[in-house]
Protein backbone atom coordinates (compact mmCIF):
# COMPACT_ATOMS: atom_id res chain seq x y z
CA UNK A 1 0.00 0.00 0.00
CA UNK A 2 2.88 2.33 0.82
CA UNK A 3 4.44 1.61 -2.54
CA UNK A 4 1.19 2.43 -4.32
CA UNK A 5 0.81 5.78 -2.52
CA UNK A 6 4.41 6.83 -3.15
CA UNK A 7 4.18 5.83 -6.80
CA UNK A 8 0.94 7.75 -7.18
CA UNK A 9 2.39 10.86 -5.53
CA UNK A 10 5.59 10.86 -7.58
CA UNK A 11 3.65 10.18 -10.78
CA UNK A 12 1.31 13.11 -10.34
CA UNK A 13 3.99 15.45 -9.01
CA UNK A 14 6.93 14.64 -11.28
CA UNK A 15 6.51 11.94 -13.87
CA UNK A 16 3.31 13.01 -15.61
CA UNK A 17 4.25 16.74 -15.65
CA UNK A 18 7.73 16.09 -17.08
CA UNK A 19 6.23 13.65 -19.57
CA UNK A 20 3.76 16.38 -20.55
CA UNK A 21 6.64 18.73 -21.39
CA UNK A 22 8.20 16.21 -23.77
CA UNK A 23 4.81 15.33 -25.22
CA UNK A 24 3.87 18.98 -25.75
CA UNK A 25 7.15 19.74 -27.53
CA UNK A 26 6.13 17.44 -30.39
CA UNK A 27 2.35 17.99 -30.30
CA UNK A 28 2.57 19.85 -33.62
CA UNK A 29 4.97 17.23 -34.98
CA UNK A 30 8.66 16.72 -34.28
CA UNK A 31 9.75 19.05 -37.07
CA UNK A 32 7.63 21.87 -35.65
CA UNK A 33 9.25 21.33 -32.26
CA UNK A 34 12.68 21.33 -33.83
CA UNK A 35 11.77 24.48 -35.74
CA UNK A 36 10.93 26.18 -32.41
CA UNK A 37 14.25 25.19 -30.85
CA UNK A 38 16.24 26.38 -33.85
CA UNK A 39 14.39 29.69 -34.23
CA UNK A 40 17.03 32.45 -34.10
CA UNK A 41 16.11 33.76 -30.65
CA UNK A 42 15.79 30.36 -28.98
CA UNK A 43 18.98 29.06 -30.60
CA UNK A 44 20.90 32.18 -29.52
CA UNK A 45 19.65 31.76 -25.95
CA UNK A 46 20.62 28.09 -25.89
CA UNK A 47 24.08 28.76 -27.30
CA UNK A 48 24.68 31.53 -24.78
CA UNK A 49 23.48 29.34 -21.90
CA UNK A 50 25.67 26.39 -22.85
CA UNK A 51 28.77 28.52 -23.49
CA UNK A 52 28.59 30.49 -20.24
CA UNK A 53 27.62 27.41 -18.20
CA UNK A 54 30.58 25.46 -19.59
CA UNK A 55 32.94 28.33 -18.80
CA UNK A 56 31.49 28.70 -15.31
CA UNK A 57 31.76 24.95 -14.66
CA UNK A 58 35.42 24.91 -15.75
CA UNK A 59 36.23 27.95 -13.64
CA UNK A 60 34.57 26.19 -10.70
CA UNK A 61 36.75 23.15 -11.37
CA UNK A 62 39.86 25.24 -10.70
CA UNK A 63 38.60 27.57 -7.96
CA UNK A 64 36.57 24.90 -6.17
CA UNK A 65 39.59 22.62 -5.96
CA UNK A 66 41.78 25.45 -4.66
CA UNK A 67 39.18 26.41 -2.03
CA UNK A 68 38.76 22.78 -0.94
CA UNK A 69 42.54 22.46 -0.69
CA UNK A 70 42.85 25.59 1.43
CA UNK A 71 39.98 24.47 3.71
CA UNK A 72 41.55 21.04 4.29
CA UNK A 73 45.31 21.62 4.28
CA UNK A 74 45.73 25.22 5.39
CA UNK A 75 45.18 26.72 8.85
CA UNK A 76 44.21 30.33 9.42
CA UNK A 77 42.07 32.43 11.72
CA UNK A 78 38.38 32.39 10.79
CA UNK A 79 38.52 29.11 8.85
CA UNK A 80 35.43 27.86 10.69
CA UNK A 81 33.38 30.80 9.44
CA UNK A 82 34.55 30.30 5.85
CA UNK A 83 33.74 26.61 6.19
CA UNK A 84 30.21 27.42 7.35
CA UNK A 85 29.35 30.13 4.86
CA UNK A 86 30.71 28.38 1.81
CA UNK A 87 27.28 26.70 1.60
CA UNK A 88 25.41 30.01 1.68
CA UNK A 89 24.81 30.06 -2.10
CA UNK A 90 22.88 26.79 -1.71
CA UNK A 91 20.78 28.12 1.16
CA UNK A 92 20.15 31.58 -0.27
CA UNK A 93 17.06 31.95 -2.50
CA UNK A 94 18.21 32.64 -6.06
CA UNK A 95 16.37 35.96 -6.28
CA UNK A 96 18.13 37.04 -3.08
CA UNK A 97 21.43 36.02 -4.68
CA UNK A 98 20.48 38.35 -7.53
CA UNK A 99 19.65 41.23 -5.15
CA UNK A 100 22.90 40.63 -3.25
CA UNK A 101 25.04 40.83 -6.39
CA UNK A 102 23.04 43.78 -7.72
CA UNK A 103 23.67 45.74 -4.53
CA UNK A 104 27.45 45.64 -5.00
CA UNK A 105 27.88 45.21 -8.75
CA UNK A 106 24.75 46.98 -10.02
CA UNK A 107 23.97 50.50 -11.25
CA UNK A 108 24.34 52.00 -7.75
CA UNK A 109 27.57 50.15 -7.03
CA UNK A 110 29.63 51.83 -4.31
CA UNK A 111 32.71 50.19 -5.86
CA UNK A 112 31.82 51.76 -9.24
CA UNK A 113 31.67 48.34 -10.86
CA UNK A 114 28.44 48.18 -12.80
CA UNK A 115 28.04 44.91 -14.64
CA UNK A 116 24.23 44.85 -14.75
CA UNK A 117 22.66 43.81 -18.06
CA UNK A 118 25.87 42.33 -19.48
CA UNK A 119 27.07 38.80 -20.15
CA UNK A 120 29.57 39.31 -17.35
CA UNK A 121 26.60 39.63 -15.00
CA UNK A 122 25.27 36.24 -16.13
CA UNK A 123 28.70 34.71 -15.51
CA UNK A 124 29.02 36.23 -12.04
CA UNK A 125 25.49 35.13 -11.07
CA UNK A 126 26.15 31.57 -12.20
CA UNK A 127 29.53 31.51 -10.42
CA UNK A 128 27.74 32.60 -7.24
CA UNK A 129 24.98 29.98 -7.28
CA UNK A 130 27.30 27.09 -8.27
CA UNK A 131 30.17 27.97 -5.91
CA UNK A 132 29.79 25.09 -3.39
CA UNK A 133 29.51 22.15 -5.85
CA UNK A 134 33.19 21.40 -6.52
CA UNK A 135 34.28 22.46 -3.02
CA UNK A 136 31.82 20.06 -1.40
CA UNK A 137 32.64 17.09 -3.65
CA UNK A 138 36.43 17.49 -3.48
CA UNK A 139 36.73 18.33 0.22
CA UNK A 140 35.74 14.90 1.66
CA UNK A 141 38.05 13.07 -0.75
CA UNK A 142 40.92 15.35 0.19
CA UNK A 143 40.23 14.71 3.88
CA UNK A 144 40.35 10.94 3.38
CA UNK A 145 43.48 11.04 1.24
CA UNK A 146 46.32 8.97 2.65
CA UNK A 147 49.17 11.35 3.36
CA UNK A 148 51.75 8.61 3.69
CA UNK A 149 51.94 8.46 -0.09
CA UNK A 150 52.85 12.13 -0.23
CA UNK A 151 55.39 11.70 2.56
CA UNK A 152 56.94 8.74 0.73
CA UNK A 153 57.17 10.69 -2.51
CA UNK A 154 58.70 13.66 -0.71
CA UNK A 155 61.28 11.46 1.00
CA UNK A 156 62.23 10.11 -2.40
CA UNK A 157 62.93 13.67 -3.50
CA UNK A 158 59.74 14.57 -5.40
CA UNK A 159 59.06 18.30 -5.56
CA UNK A 160 55.72 19.58 -4.16
CA UNK A 161 54.61 20.31 -7.71
CA UNK A 162 55.37 16.75 -8.80
CA UNK A 163 53.54 15.35 -5.77
CA UNK A 164 50.50 17.49 -6.52
CA UNK A 165 50.46 16.44 -10.16
CA UNK A 166 51.25 12.73 -9.85
CA UNK A 167 49.77 11.76 -6.48
CA UNK A 168 47.13 14.20 -5.26
CA UNK A 169 45.42 15.23 -8.49
CA UNK A 170 44.78 11.72 -9.88
CA UNK A 171 42.98 10.84 -6.66
CA UNK A 172 40.82 13.95 -6.84
CA UNK A 173 39.83 13.74 -10.50
CA UNK A 174 36.56 11.78 -10.10
CA UNK A 175 35.34 14.15 -7.37
CA UNK A 176 36.42 17.21 -9.34
CA UNK A 177 34.55 16.01 -12.42
CA UNK A 178 31.43 15.20 -10.38
CA UNK A 179 31.36 18.69 -8.88
CA UNK A 180 31.94 20.27 -12.27
CA UNK A 181 29.14 18.24 -13.86
CA UNK A 182 26.69 19.14 -11.11
CA UNK A 183 27.63 22.81 -11.41
CA UNK A 184 27.05 22.67 -15.16
CA UNK A 185 23.66 20.98 -14.79
CA UNK A 186 22.64 23.61 -12.26
CA UNK A 187 23.94 26.49 -14.36
CA UNK A 188 21.99 25.66 -17.54
CA UNK A 189 18.69 25.78 -15.63
CA UNK A 190 19.33 28.80 -13.42
CA UNK A 191 16.64 31.48 -13.54
CA UNK A 192 16.18 33.73 -10.49
CA UNK A 193 19.60 35.30 -10.09
CA UNK A 194 20.22 35.59 -13.83
CA UNK A 195 16.85 37.09 -14.73
CA UNK A 196 17.41 39.87 -12.24
CA UNK A 197 20.97 40.73 -13.29
CA UNK A 198 21.11 40.09 -17.00
CA UNK A 199 18.44 42.45 -18.33
CA UNK A 200 17.24 39.61 -20.58
CA UNK A 201 17.98 41.25 -23.92
CA UNK A 202 17.20 38.78 -26.73
CA UNK A 203 20.31 37.68 -28.68
CA UNK A 204 22.55 39.33 -26.12
CA UNK A 205 21.82 38.44 -22.49
CA UNK A 206 18.80 36.16 -22.69
CA UNK A 207 19.51 32.66 -21.33
CA UNK A 208 17.38 29.59 -22.05
CA UNK A 209 15.43 29.59 -18.78
CA UNK A 210 14.43 33.23 -19.35
CA UNK A 211 13.59 32.49 -22.98
CA UNK A 212 11.31 29.64 -21.85
CA UNK A 213 9.67 31.95 -19.30
CA UNK A 214 9.03 34.58 -21.98
CA UNK A 215 7.53 31.98 -24.30
CA UNK A 216 5.18 30.83 -21.52
CA UNK A 217 4.15 34.45 -20.94
CA UNK A 218 3.58 35.08 -24.65
CA UNK A 219 1.47 31.95 -24.86
CA UNK A 220 3.73 29.74 -26.96
CA UNK A 221 3.65 26.51 -24.94
CA UNK A 222 5.04 24.40 -27.80
CA UNK A 223 8.13 26.58 -28.11
CA UNK A 224 8.59 26.66 -24.35
CA UNK A 225 8.18 22.88 -24.13
CA UNK A 226 10.58 22.25 -27.02
CA UNK A 227 13.33 24.36 -25.48
CA UNK A 228 12.62 22.78 -22.06
CA UNK A 229 12.99 19.31 -23.57
CA UNK A 230 16.44 20.25 -24.85
CA UNK A 231 17.47 21.43 -21.37
CA UNK A 232 16.02 18.25 -19.81
CA UNK A 233 17.91 16.01 -22.23
CA UNK A 234 21.21 17.80 -21.59
CA UNK A 235 20.75 17.62 -17.81
CA UNK A 236 19.89 13.90 -17.97
CA UNK A 237 22.93 13.14 -20.11
CA UNK A 238 25.13 14.92 -17.56
CA UNK A 239 23.52 13.07 -14.64
CA UNK A 240 23.83 9.75 -16.45
CA UNK A 241 27.50 10.40 -17.16
CA UNK A 242 28.07 11.29 -13.49
CA UNK A 243 26.36 8.07 -12.41
CA UNK A 244 28.71 6.15 -14.69
CA UNK A 245 31.65 8.08 -13.31
CA UNK A 246 30.64 7.18 -9.77
CA UNK A 247 30.47 3.47 -10.59
CA UNK A 248 33.80 3.69 -12.38
CA UNK A 249 35.36 5.38 -9.33
CA UNK A 250 33.92 2.76 -6.96
CA UNK A 251 35.02 -0.02 -9.28
CA UNK A 252 38.53 1.39 -9.56
CA UNK A 253 38.98 2.23 -5.91
CA UNK B 1 45.94 6.00 11.92
CA UNK B 2 47.83 7.69 14.74
CA UNK B 3 51.19 7.10 13.09
CA UNK B 4 49.84 8.29 9.74
CA UNK B 5 48.65 11.59 11.11
CA UNK B 6 51.90 12.04 13.01
CA UNK B 7 53.87 11.58 9.83
CA UNK B 8 51.74 13.88 7.77
CA UNK B 9 51.82 16.64 10.36
CA UNK B 10 55.59 16.55 9.98
CA UNK B 11 55.43 16.77 6.20
CA UNK B 12 53.00 19.64 6.25
CA UNK B 13 55.28 21.59 8.55
CA UNK B 14 58.28 20.87 6.34
CA UNK B 15 56.45 21.74 3.15
CA UNK B 16 54.88 24.77 4.74
CA UNK B 17 58.28 26.11 5.69
CA UNK B 18 59.85 25.30 2.38
CA UNK B 19 57.04 26.66 0.21
CA UNK B 20 55.38 29.52 2.06
CA UNK B 21 54.84 31.32 -1.25
CA UNK B 22 52.69 28.54 -2.68
CA UNK B 23 50.75 28.17 0.55
CA UNK B 24 50.03 31.87 1.06
CA UNK B 25 49.39 32.22 -2.66
CA UNK B 26 46.65 29.60 -2.64
CA UNK B 27 45.16 31.02 0.54
CA UNK B 28 45.14 34.49 -0.98
CA UNK B 29 43.47 33.28 -4.18
CA UNK B 30 40.81 31.23 -2.37
CA UNK B 31 39.91 33.85 0.23
CA UNK B 32 40.13 36.72 -2.25
CA UNK B 33 37.70 34.95 -4.57
CA UNK B 34 35.26 34.23 -1.72
CA UNK B 35 35.49 37.83 -0.58
CA UNK B 36 34.71 39.34 -3.98
CA UNK B 37 32.05 36.83 -5.00
CA UNK B 38 30.34 35.99 -1.71
CA UNK B 39 31.26 37.96 1.41
CA UNK B 40 31.36 41.51 0.04
CA UNK B 41 28.03 41.35 -1.85
CA UNK B 42 26.24 39.74 1.11
CA UNK B 43 27.70 42.33 3.49
CA UNK B 44 26.63 45.09 1.09
CA UNK B 45 23.00 44.00 1.01
CA UNK B 46 22.95 43.96 4.81
CA UNK B 47 24.51 47.40 4.91
CA UNK B 48 21.96 48.76 2.41
CA UNK B 49 19.08 47.28 4.38
CA UNK B 50 20.25 48.39 7.82
CA UNK B 51 21.91 51.73 6.98
CA UNK B 52 18.98 53.73 8.36
CA UNK B 53 18.40 51.42 11.31
CA UNK B 54 15.71 48.91 12.02
CA UNK B 55 12.77 51.29 11.61
CA UNK B 56 12.57 51.35 7.79
CA UNK B 57 12.92 47.56 7.61
CA UNK B 58 10.15 47.10 10.11
CA UNK B 59 7.80 49.42 8.28
CA UNK B 60 8.68 47.88 4.89
CA UNK B 61 7.90 44.41 6.17
CA UNK B 62 4.66 45.31 7.95
CA UNK B 63 2.77 46.87 5.05
CA UNK B 64 -0.34 44.86 4.25
CA UNK B 65 1.26 43.66 0.99
CA UNK B 66 4.40 42.44 2.77
CA UNK B 67 2.43 40.81 5.57
CA UNK B 68 0.31 38.92 3.08
CA UNK B 69 3.48 37.85 1.20
CA UNK B 70 4.93 36.47 4.44
CA UNK B 71 1.68 34.66 5.16
CA UNK B 72 1.44 33.14 1.66
CA UNK B 73 5.11 32.09 1.84
CA UNK B 74 4.53 30.30 5.15
CA UNK B 75 1.37 28.54 3.94
CA UNK B 76 3.01 27.32 0.74
CA UNK B 77 6.32 26.32 2.34
CA UNK B 78 4.78 24.50 5.29
CA UNK B 79 2.33 22.59 3.07
CA UNK B 80 5.17 21.53 0.77
CA UNK B 81 7.34 20.49 3.70
CA UNK B 82 4.53 18.40 5.24
CA UNK B 83 3.99 16.63 1.91
CA UNK B 84 7.69 16.04 1.45
CA UNK B 85 8.19 14.80 4.99
CA UNK B 86 5.39 12.22 4.76
CA UNK B 87 6.24 11.00 1.27
CA UNK B 88 9.99 11.50 1.77
CA UNK B 89 10.13 9.13 4.74
CA UNK B 90 7.85 6.70 2.91
CA UNK B 91 10.02 6.79 -0.20
CA UNK B 92 13.23 6.38 1.79
CA UNK B 93 11.77 3.35 3.62
CA UNK B 94 10.74 1.77 0.32
CA UNK B 95 14.11 2.40 -1.30
CA UNK B 96 16.12 1.03 1.60
CA UNK B 97 13.92 -1.69 3.06
CA UNK B 98 12.06 -3.22 0.13
CA UNK B 99 13.01 -4.96 -3.09
CA UNK B 100 10.54 -4.51 -5.92
CA UNK B 101 10.63 -4.20 -9.70
CA UNK B 102 11.37 -0.60 -10.70
CA UNK B 103 13.25 0.22 -7.52
CA UNK B 104 16.24 1.62 -9.42
CA UNK B 105 13.84 3.71 -11.51
CA UNK B 106 12.30 5.16 -8.34
CA UNK B 107 15.79 5.92 -7.07
CA UNK B 108 16.59 7.91 -10.21
CA UNK B 109 13.18 9.60 -10.19
CA UNK B 110 13.82 11.04 -6.72
CA UNK B 111 16.96 12.82 -7.95
CA UNK B 112 15.36 14.23 -11.09
CA UNK B 113 14.09 17.51 -9.58
CA UNK B 114 17.68 18.62 -8.93
CA UNK B 115 18.44 18.47 -12.64
CA UNK B 116 15.32 20.28 -13.81
CA UNK B 117 15.28 24.04 -14.26
CA UNK B 118 12.70 25.68 -11.96
CA UNK B 119 11.09 27.29 -15.00
CA UNK B 120 10.63 23.87 -16.60
CA UNK B 121 9.01 22.67 -13.35
CA UNK B 122 6.48 25.48 -13.60
CA UNK B 123 5.80 24.80 -17.27
CA UNK B 124 5.39 21.06 -16.60
CA UNK B 125 2.75 21.72 -13.94
CA UNK B 126 0.87 24.17 -16.18
CA UNK B 127 0.78 21.61 -19.00
CA UNK B 128 -0.90 19.09 -16.69
CA UNK B 129 -2.98 21.11 -14.23
CA UNK B 130 -3.49 24.37 -16.15
CA UNK B 131 -6.70 25.42 -17.90
CA UNK B 132 -5.67 23.76 -21.16
CA UNK B 133 -3.67 20.99 -19.51
CA UNK B 134 -4.28 17.21 -19.37
CA UNK B 135 -6.52 17.41 -16.33
CA UNK B 136 -7.56 21.03 -16.94
CA UNK B 137 -11.16 20.44 -17.97
CA UNK B 138 -11.72 17.88 -15.19
CA UNK B 139 -10.31 20.32 -12.62
CA UNK B 140 -12.45 23.17 -13.92
CA UNK B 141 -15.60 21.05 -14.02
CA UNK B 142 -15.12 20.23 -10.37
CA UNK B 143 -14.79 23.89 -9.50
CA UNK B 144 -11.13 23.61 -8.50
CA UNK B 145 -8.26 25.89 -9.31
CA UNK B 146 -4.67 24.70 -9.14
CA UNK B 147 -2.56 26.83 -11.46
CA UNK B 148 -2.42 30.59 -10.63
CA UNK B 149 -3.51 29.65 -7.14
CA UNK B 150 -2.05 28.24 -3.91
CA UNK B 151 -2.30 24.48 -4.71
CA UNK B 152 -0.16 24.94 -7.82
CA UNK B 153 2.42 26.90 -5.83
CA UNK B 154 2.52 24.12 -3.24
CA UNK B 155 3.03 21.52 -6.00
CA UNK B 156 5.84 23.58 -7.57
CA UNK B 157 7.56 23.98 -4.20
CA UNK B 158 7.13 20.30 -3.30
CA UNK B 159 8.59 19.34 -6.70
CA UNK B 160 11.83 21.29 -6.29
CA UNK B 161 12.41 20.28 -2.66
CA UNK B 162 11.45 16.62 -3.08
CA UNK B 163 14.91 14.98 -2.86
CA UNK B 164 16.02 16.69 0.35
CA UNK B 165 14.16 14.60 2.95
CA UNK B 166 14.64 11.33 1.06
CA UNK B 167 18.37 11.88 0.63
CA UNK B 168 18.92 12.84 4.28
CA UNK B 169 16.97 9.90 5.71
CA UNK B 170 17.87 7.06 3.30
CA UNK B 171 21.60 6.70 4.16
CA UNK B 172 20.87 6.61 7.89
CA UNK B 173 18.18 3.95 7.38
CA UNK B 174 20.61 1.89 5.31
CA UNK B 175 23.29 2.19 7.97
CA UNK B 176 20.91 1.21 10.80
CA UNK B 177 19.91 -2.09 9.26
CA UNK B 178 16.60 -3.71 10.10
CA UNK B 179 17.46 -6.14 12.92
CA UNK B 180 15.70 -4.06 15.56
CA UNK B 181 12.65 -3.59 13.36
CA UNK B 182 12.46 -7.31 12.72
CA UNK B 183 12.84 -8.04 16.43
CA UNK B 184 9.93 -5.70 17.17
CA UNK B 185 7.85 -7.45 14.52
CA UNK B 186 8.52 -10.92 15.94
CA UNK B 187 7.49 -9.61 19.36
CA UNK B 188 4.12 -8.73 17.86
CA UNK B 189 4.41 -5.00 17.15
CA UNK B 190 2.30 -3.67 14.29
CA UNK B 191 4.10 -1.90 11.46
CA UNK B 192 2.94 1.50 12.73
CA UNK B 193 4.17 0.66 16.26
CA UNK B 194 7.50 -0.49 14.84
CA UNK B 195 7.86 2.70 12.87
CA UNK B 196 6.92 4.99 15.73
CA UNK B 197 8.87 3.26 18.51
CA UNK B 198 11.91 1.88 16.68
CA UNK B 199 12.51 3.52 13.29
CA UNK B 200 11.44 7.11 13.96
CA UNK B 201 13.60 7.66 17.07
CA UNK B 202 16.72 6.47 15.25
CA UNK B 203 16.21 8.64 12.16
CA UNK B 204 15.08 11.68 14.16
CA UNK B 205 18.18 13.84 13.59
CA UNK B 206 18.52 12.90 9.94
CA UNK B 207 14.84 13.69 9.43
CA UNK B 208 15.21 17.03 11.20
CA UNK B 209 18.17 17.81 8.93
CA UNK B 210 16.10 17.02 5.84
CA UNK B 211 13.12 19.03 7.09
CA UNK B 212 15.25 22.12 7.79
CA UNK B 213 16.86 21.91 4.34
CA UNK B 214 13.52 21.48 2.67
CA UNK B 215 11.91 24.30 4.63
CA UNK B 216 14.76 26.65 3.69
CA UNK B 217 14.47 25.63 0.04
CA UNK B 218 10.68 26.01 0.11
CA UNK B 219 10.70 29.47 1.71
CA UNK B 220 13.06 30.71 -0.99
CA UNK B 221 11.74 29.07 -4.15
CA UNK B 222 11.29 31.61 -6.92
CA UNK B 223 11.50 30.29 -10.48
CA UNK B 224 8.97 27.46 -10.31
CA UNK B 225 6.56 29.52 -8.21
CA UNK B 226 6.72 32.60 -10.42
CA UNK B 227 5.45 30.55 -13.39
CA UNK B 228 2.41 29.11 -11.60
CA UNK B 229 1.52 31.94 -9.22
CA UNK B 230 -0.20 34.47 -11.47
CA UNK B 231 1.23 37.25 -9.27
CA UNK B 232 -1.98 38.41 -7.64
CA UNK B 233 -0.88 40.94 -5.02
CA UNK B 234 -2.25 40.04 -1.61
CA UNK B 235 -3.24 36.56 -2.80
CA UNK B 236 -0.50 34.60 -4.57
CA UNK B 237 2.60 36.72 -3.97
CA UNK B 238 5.28 34.98 -1.92
CA UNK B 239 8.24 36.84 -0.38
CA UNK B 240 10.53 36.05 -3.32
CA UNK B 241 7.90 37.29 -5.78
CA UNK B 242 7.36 40.33 -3.55
CA UNK B 243 11.08 41.18 -3.91
CA UNK B 244 10.79 41.04 -7.67
CA UNK B 245 7.58 43.07 -7.70
CA UNK B 246 9.05 45.77 -5.42
CA UNK B 247 12.22 46.02 -7.55
CA UNK B 248 10.11 46.55 -10.65
CA UNK B 249 8.37 49.40 -8.85
CA UNK B 250 11.75 50.90 -7.89
CA UNK B 251 11.02 50.34 -4.21
CA UNK B 252 14.57 49.29 -3.33
CA UNK B 253 14.21 49.59 0.47
CA UNK B 254 11.30 47.11 0.59
CA UNK B 255 13.12 44.72 -1.76
CA UNK B 256 16.30 44.90 0.32
CA UNK B 257 14.35 44.40 3.55
CA UNK B 258 12.65 41.24 2.26
CA UNK B 259 15.95 40.00 0.80
CA UNK B 260 17.69 40.46 4.13
CA UNK B 261 14.86 38.68 5.94
CA UNK B 262 15.26 35.68 3.61
CA UNK B 263 19.06 35.85 3.89
CA UNK B 264 18.84 35.70 7.69
CA UNK B 265 16.50 32.70 7.44
CA UNK B 266 18.98 31.03 5.05
CA UNK B 267 21.90 31.62 7.43
CA UNK B 268 19.89 30.36 10.38
CA UNK B 269 18.89 27.22 8.52
CA UNK B 270 22.56 26.68 7.64
CA UNK B 271 23.53 26.81 11.31
CA UNK B 272 20.66 24.60 12.50
CA UNK B 273 21.03 22.02 9.72
CA UNK B 274 24.75 21.77 10.42
CA UNK B 275 23.98 20.75 14.01
CA UNK B 276 21.44 18.11 13.02
CA UNK B 277 23.77 16.71 10.38
CA UNK B 278 26.66 16.23 12.79
CA UNK B 279 24.32 14.60 15.29
CA UNK B 280 22.71 12.29 12.75
CA UNK B 281 26.18 11.22 11.54
CA UNK B 282 27.42 10.49 15.04
CA UNK B 283 24.37 8.29 15.67
CA UNK B 284 24.89 6.34 12.46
Amino acid sequence: MGLGLVTLYLSFLILIPLGAVVWKSQSDGWSAGWHQVTSPEAAAALKLTLAISAGVALFNLVMGTIIAWVLVRDEFAGKGIVELFIDLPFALPTIVAGVVLLSLYGPRSPAHVDIAFTRTAITVALLFVTLPFVVRTVQPVLLELDRDMEAAAASLGASPFLIARRIILPNLVPAMLTGTGLAFARAIGEFGSVSLLSGNLPFHTEVSAVNIYNQIQSDNPVGAAAQSTVLLVIAFVVLFALDRLKRWGVHRG
Amino acid sequence: MASASGLSDGTVAVRGNRRPVARYGLRFVALGYLLVLLAAPVAMVFYRAFQHGLGPIWSALTTSEARSAIEVTLIVAISAVVLNTLFGVGTALLLVRRRFPGRHFLDVLVDLPQAVSPIVVGLALILVYGKFGFFGSWIERNGLKIIFSLPGMVLATAFVSLPLVVRSVAPVLAELGDEQEQAARTLGASSWQTFRRITLPSIRDALAYGVVLSLARSLGEYGAVTVVSGHVIGKTLTLTLFIDERLQNFDQPAAYSAAVLLAIIAMGSLLISRRFRTRSRSVA
